[in-house]
């Protein structure tokens, strides 16, 4: 990206004359220049790079291949093409190198609010639903409730639990179906 | 501003000397082809039988393929040099292609016209197993040398930049075999040529990507 205009081209002579004195060995020269050019290659690299962190370590990259190849900029032609050609690379290197990390890493906002031990998830949504439980089971028609106690929660035979209530088999079979339909319904009432 | 970056600024002020600034990359290609020219032109005057080259090179098709596979030779070479610094077009990569589809058309033709005189012998290998270890014998040495040369500019795309010299390099190995084969092309022969080219440029990229991924280690 070429600077436009007067005010660019102006800063394009101011900085490439800096760069010429750094190249001879000027550091206060080469100081100034590092700090000027800051705000246009943090400009360069916000064009990719979205969070602050990130176009500082991009920032950073440039600064430090400026250091490298800077023996390489002729004062003949313009500056900005020259530093914004460095800024590209190293923003493209830094783009790379975070698609190589996040390859490698998995984020999961979920993770956090869930169990690392799935059995530890299972108990706990098995203690919810049996709290929803009770009280559905406590809302059922006495006949209904009592063949599920014997039945279900104490798991008697159907011959033991018509003997302790004193009701048929068949009646008990009736009952047991009808309690569990209903408590089907309240339940899947309660979720929606 | 960042601290860290405020500190970055302060440390590589206080560590940058002068530095030699590196000549225009046109004049530096000139300065190596200059060399190879005459090193070249030593071992062709000293181990080449130029009598037989002088019989060949009457036949004007030889003298365009050589013409072309210099002039991609010098092109990819100075494309190269170019492309090592920041801020050159990467349009500089298309240099050598004129020159080289020349190349391969005159080589092709060449190739053609051996085969209809020859019949079926135009398939025959030729000196093929000699094209091929000269080519890369030759591009060894030249490479090297290209590489060191190219890499004072620390170039920022060192694979693409290896990859162009690898062709240069290769071409004018192609151009020097000319003057140590005294035959004519075979189509085997030019597969031979082109695999050993694609061998100079894929040892010079891969050579390039890994020395840039040691570099890049912390």
């Amino acid at each position: 990206m070429a600077p436009a205009g007067d005010h660019d081209s102006a800063r394009d002579r101011e900085w490439s004359a800096l760069m010429a004195a750094a190249q001879n060995g000027d550091r206060a020269a080469y100081e100034r220049l590092l700090r000027e050019i800051l705000p246009f290659l943090r400009a360069l690299a916000a064009r990719q790079h979205r969070t602050p962190d990130r176009v500082e370590d991009v920032v950073q990259d440039v600064l430090l291949t400026v250091h490298r190849v800077r023996h390489t900029y002729d004062p003949g032609r313009p500056i900005g093409p020259w530093l914004a050609a460095i800024a590209r690379r190293r923003s493209i290197d830094a783009l790379r190198r975070r698609g190589r990390t996040e390859v490698a890493e998995v984020a999961d906002e979920r993770a956090y609010e869930t169990f690392a031990d799935p059995r530890a998830k299972e108990e706990m949504e098995a203690r919810e639903r049996a709290g929803d439980l009770g009280p559905a089971i406590a809302s059922l028609p006495r006949g209904q409730r009592e063949a599920l106690e014997l039945l279900k929660l104490r798991q008697l035979s159907l011959a033991e639990a018509s003997r302790a209530s004193g009701k048929s088999v068949a009646s008990l079979k009736v009952s047991v179906h009808r309690a569990i339909r209903a408590l089907r319904a309240q339940l899947k009432g309660d979720k929606r | 501003m960042s601290d860290a970056t405020d500190r970055l600024i302060e440390r590589l002020s206080a560590e940058a000397g002068p530095v030699h600034r590196l000549p225009p990359p046109a004049r530096r290609a000139m300065l190596w082809l200059l060399a190879v020219a005459v090193l070249a032109a030593i071992v062709i005057a000293v181990f080449s039988d130029l009598g037989v080259f002088a019989r060949r090179a009457r036949d004007p098709q030889l003298a365009l393929d050589m013409i072309a596979t210099l002039l991609t030779g010098i092109a990819a070479v100075i494309a190269a040099f170019e492309l090592s610094l920041p801020d050159r077009a990467p349009a500089w990569m298309l240099l050598p292609l004129p020159p080289l589809a020349a190349w391969i058309a005159t080589s092709g033709y060449g190739c053609y016209r051996h085969w209809i005189s020859f019949g079926p012998d135009g398939w025959e290998l030729g000196e093929s197993t000699h094209c091929f270890r000269f080519i890369l014998a030759v591009s060894l040495p030249l490479g090297v040398s290209l590489m060191v040369v190219l890499r004072r500019a620390r170039p920022l795309a060192p694979v693409r930049v290896a990859a162009i010299g690898g062709l240069g390099v290769a071409a004018i190995a192609a151009f020097l075999l000319q003057f140590f084969h005294p035959f004519d092309v075979t189509l085997l022969d030019l597969s031979v040529h082109i695999v050993a080219i694609a061998i100079v440029i894929a040892v010079a990229s891969l050579w390039a990507r890994w020395s840039e991924r040691r570099e890049a280690r912390p």
